[in-house]
């Protein structure tokens, strides 16, 4: 009898497939984009941005101070007098186009530049931030010509000069939820890009020098936070910032007393509502998704689990198995579902908290994953026996780390995921049409998806309520943060 | 004639990955038409947008190097070699099964294909060219491929293709009565195919896209599970849609649960519609991060193909060579 070759395989043990870096034409030095041109500081200082899964230098990159500041503010003010305030809806909706376009002719260098500073799988910045950025300017670029319907008057008016602070979670896409509707509105930019993730908005800089777009009408300064602070100091009409809420509250303040409009996108403790009908193993997708979607790195995570208790034990096992099959490691590898920590200071705060959640007596269940040993990882965690009291379940981690607690019925699970000073988003997980709608009116969130969870779409607005900010982005109610309405 | 003994399937799986049955699993006994249905519906439901986002998702995985030479070997020993027209004839049998014992002569470390799959009438002729090879013989029965026949008839077709040396047996679930909700009625049909294949493993075809959705696919994969199957088979591959990845996903899904809740283990196969490499990897894919490694086994998981072996052999020698070699250099069957 013929000897049948055996099967040589017992498990697929991916082979590397990474991405190569050289796509993303680093350069050794970025200055600051101020009226067009890329420029030194005026102080000539700079500070160093660094691939935090190697922990190695990618690039020096210009510190704006006061000066350059100022000199970038007075070079939207000059474009937006001189130039962006007489284009037609139509004209600048061709800019917008163009710039869509431009992003997706150089997606495959924006998605490698953004995983080698941001630390995120490729396969996200190539499938979701990259994408999405170009989304929104095709979507804002409709909306340039259309101003009149968009329900905000007959003949709504630009703010004027604003000035843009945006997070290192997502730094292409925050650079572009910000200045497409800012544009389509009207009015000239100062964007200050997270000090850990300068380099695709320098990138994103130069595609509007490729788009023609008139000089001063986007400036780029970027720095640490006394850049930002001497943007918020500026005589900027307009502020709109995302990250944290500790600093939201500071840029509050400071603008108090001052006409500048404001609109700010802060943190969450999103809430994952799981009913005992839902579909249990896209519960578990969703859960992976709302929870080591972009290492937890998102403001709008959900990083509550509340389960039904009567679905509790499966609902686990299944994401339990699940959190085993994630594979962490290089953002460059095509096969990678987890990246790295964005920064050393993060990788501490989210040590500590978790430290915290063992403190307080919540059971740790940490993913056996490898870890590589330089850069900043911290393997996919879940937190189970949670009580409301327990930091991890009121204080946001901005981390992998899911805190799970149980509820009976509608009303406890409501109560609970209302039980936070954040109010950004939530999920409901459920077959049942009326229940999800029941829960749905009864949550204090900006965003509830149901049957999934952190899905975007440009058509959709997007924003929170008390702790989490107000105003919002994306949709027709992301013009409003920059009309005179 | 001969006889070859199937390969046992491997119910035991020493690997460490693999999946443990909860403590003091059993197949339930089902005993009235009222409990199949509970036990049914009590099942989780499918959302249809979140499991294709999934199987998207997992289309995207990149396999290089060692693994994909792997795994381009393990989707050849995992193929039903299949002809299932009216026009065949018993040369055109003989020549599959020589391919099927040796796809590509020219590479003579090429694995041997896991079953040659015909009609009930060509059994003999597929037995008698694959004696001593270790390849299996499949036979469709129950009236395939829209299983329109009385009870007996369809009896008599397996036991005919079973008479006649057919390792395995394809049948047909009877979609008509699943519909209307007979599902005792389809239980009991698969029970007594059951009993006719004797030593035989049989496969159920679902016909995927007649059930539609995928709660439906679920419940047809429970139902043919409780009812002796040992495999579960998405599709005759002669309807408009046949296997997609969403539904090999959910179909995985259920050999993976009702593994952990019952302690047997029982494979899928994707039929129709899978005719290059790239597809086939995805589904292997989709195999490992579903069900897992256990199941990258041709005792577990098969594809129904005739044109992917082709693709497979010139992706197998692009692998090794570097060069596309010319689709000549491979026989058209």
């Amino acid at each position: 009898m013929e000897e049948r070759p055996a099967s040589t395989l017992s498990a697929l043990e991916y082979d590397p497939a990474p991405e190569s870096a050289g796509l993303a034409r680093l350069r050794e030095g970025y200055g600051l984009f101020i009226g067009g041109a890329f420029v030194e500081a005026a102080d000539g200082a700079t500070f160093e941005t660094i691939n935090p899964a190697t922990e190695e230098p990618l690039a020096r990159v210009a510190q704006a101070g006061e000066a350059d500041v100022a000199a970038a503010v007075a070079a939207a003010r000059r474009a937006y007098d001189k130039v962006w305030r007489k284009t037609t809806g139509a004209q600048r909706s061709k800019y917008l186009f163009r710039i869509a376009r431009l992003i997706q002719e150089r997606s495959r260098e924006l998605a490698v530049l953004e995983s080698l500073d941001n630390g995120k799988p490729i396969r996200e910045s190539r499938d979701i931030d990259v994408p999405l950025a170009a989304a929104h300017f095709f979507y804002y670029a409709g909306w340039a010509d259309k101003l009149e319907h968009a329900g905000f008057g007959p003949d709504p008016r630009p703010l004027g000069v604003a000035g843009q602070i945006i997070p290192w979670n997502f730094p292409l896409l925050m650079a572009a939820w910000k200045l497409a509707p800012a544009l389509a509105a009207g009015n000239t930019c100062v964007l200050k890009p997270a000090e850990t993730t300068p380099l695709s908005a320098l990138v994103l800089a130069e595609i509007l020098q490729q788009a023609e777009l008139p000089d001063g009408v986007v400036n780029v300064v970027t720095g640490d936070g006394s850049t930002g602070a001497a943007l918020v100091a500026s005589p900027v009409d307009k502020v709109a910032f995302t990250g944290s809420t500790e600093v939201g509250k500071v840029i509050q303040r400071r603008l108090a007393g001052r006409p500048t409009r404001l609109t700010l996108e802060l943190g969450g403790k999103g809430a994952n509502i799981v009913f005992d009908d839902a579909p249990l193993d896209e519960v578990v997708e969703g859960i992976v998704d709302g929870i080591f979607f972009n290492q937890g790195h998102v403001c709008c995570a959900g990083s509550r689990l509340l389960v039904q208790e009567s679905v509790a034990e499966d609902v686990l096992h299944r994401l339990r198995r699940r959190v085993d099959q994630l594979r962490v490691g290089d953002p460059l590898d095509k096969n990678t579902d987890v990246g790295a920590i964005n920064s050393a200071a993060q990788l501490e705060k989210i040590r500590e908290l978790t430290a915290w959640g063992e403190r307080e007596g919540a059971t740790r269940y940490t993913s056996p994953c490898a870890l590589p040993e330089r850069g900043y990882w911290f393997a996919p965690t879940v937190f189970t026996d949670v009580a409301q009291t327990h930091r991890i379940a009121r204080e946001e981690v901005f981390g992998p780390v899911l805190s799970v607690l149980t509820f009976r019925t509608p009303e406890e699970a409501v109560a609970k995921a209302n039980n936070t000073t954040y109010g950004l988003a939530c999920g409901v997980w459920s077959e049942k049409g009326s229940r999800t709608l029941w829960v749905a009116e009864r949550l204090r969130a900006g965003v509830v998806w149901a049957n999934t969870y952190n899905r975007f779409d440009p058509a959709s607005p997007f924003g929170g309520v008390r702790e989490s900010g107000f105003g919002r982005e994306g949709g027709r109610h992301g013009l409003e943060a920059y009309l005179d309405v | 004639m001969v006889e070859v003994s199937p390969a046992p399937l491997r119910l035991v799986v020493d690997d460490e990955r693999a999946l443990r049955p909860r403590p003091g699993a059993s197949v339930p006994v089902v005993e009235s038409e009222a409990q199949l249905r509970s036990l049914l519906r009590g099942l989780a439901g499918v959302d249809a947008v979140g499991a294709e986002a999934r199987a998207a998702k997992l289309a995207t995985r990149s396999l290089k190097r060692e693994t994909k030479r792997a795994a381009i070997d393990l989707a050849l020993s995992m193929v039903d070699l299949t002809t299932l027209e009216g026009a065949d004839t018993p040369g055109r049998v003989a020549s599959l099964c020589a391919k099927a014992r040796r796809p590509d002569p020219e590479e003579p470390d090429t694995p041997a294909v896991a079953a040659v799959c015909v009609y009930p009438d060509l059994v003999a002729t597929a037995r008698a060219h694959l004696v001593g090879s270790g390849v299996r013989v499949a036979s469709v029965a129950t009236a395939f491929p829209s299983g329109r026949a009385s009870r007996a008839v369809k009896l008599l077709d397996v036991a005919d293709a079973v008479a006649a040396g057919a390792d395995e047996v394809d049948m047909v679930l009877d979609r008509g009565a699943f519909l209307s909700g007979r599902l005792g009625e389809v239980f009991d049909e698969v029970v007594a195919v059951r009993e006719a294949c004797g030593p035989a493993h049989l496969k159920v075809i679902l016909e995927v896209g007649e059930l539609v959705t995928y709660d439906n696919v679920r419940r047809a994969s429970w139902l043919a599970m409780l009812a002796g199957a040992d495999f579960i088979k998405t599709s005759t591959g002669k309807v408009a849609v046949s296997a997609t990845l969403p539904t090999a996903l959910v179909m995985l899904e259920a050999v993976r649960d009702f593994a952990e809740s019952t302690g047997r283990l029982v494979g899928v196969k994707a039929a129709g519609g899978i005719r290059t490499t790239k597809e086939a990897l995805r589904y292997l894919v989709v195999v490992n991060e579903t069900a897992g490694s256990a199941w990258l086994d041709p005792a577990l998981f098969r594809f129904g193909a005739s044109s992917l072996v082709n693709d497979l052999l010139l992706q197998r020698r692009k692998q090794r060579s570097g060069a596309y070699a010319r689709p000549d250099r491979v026989s058209v069957d």
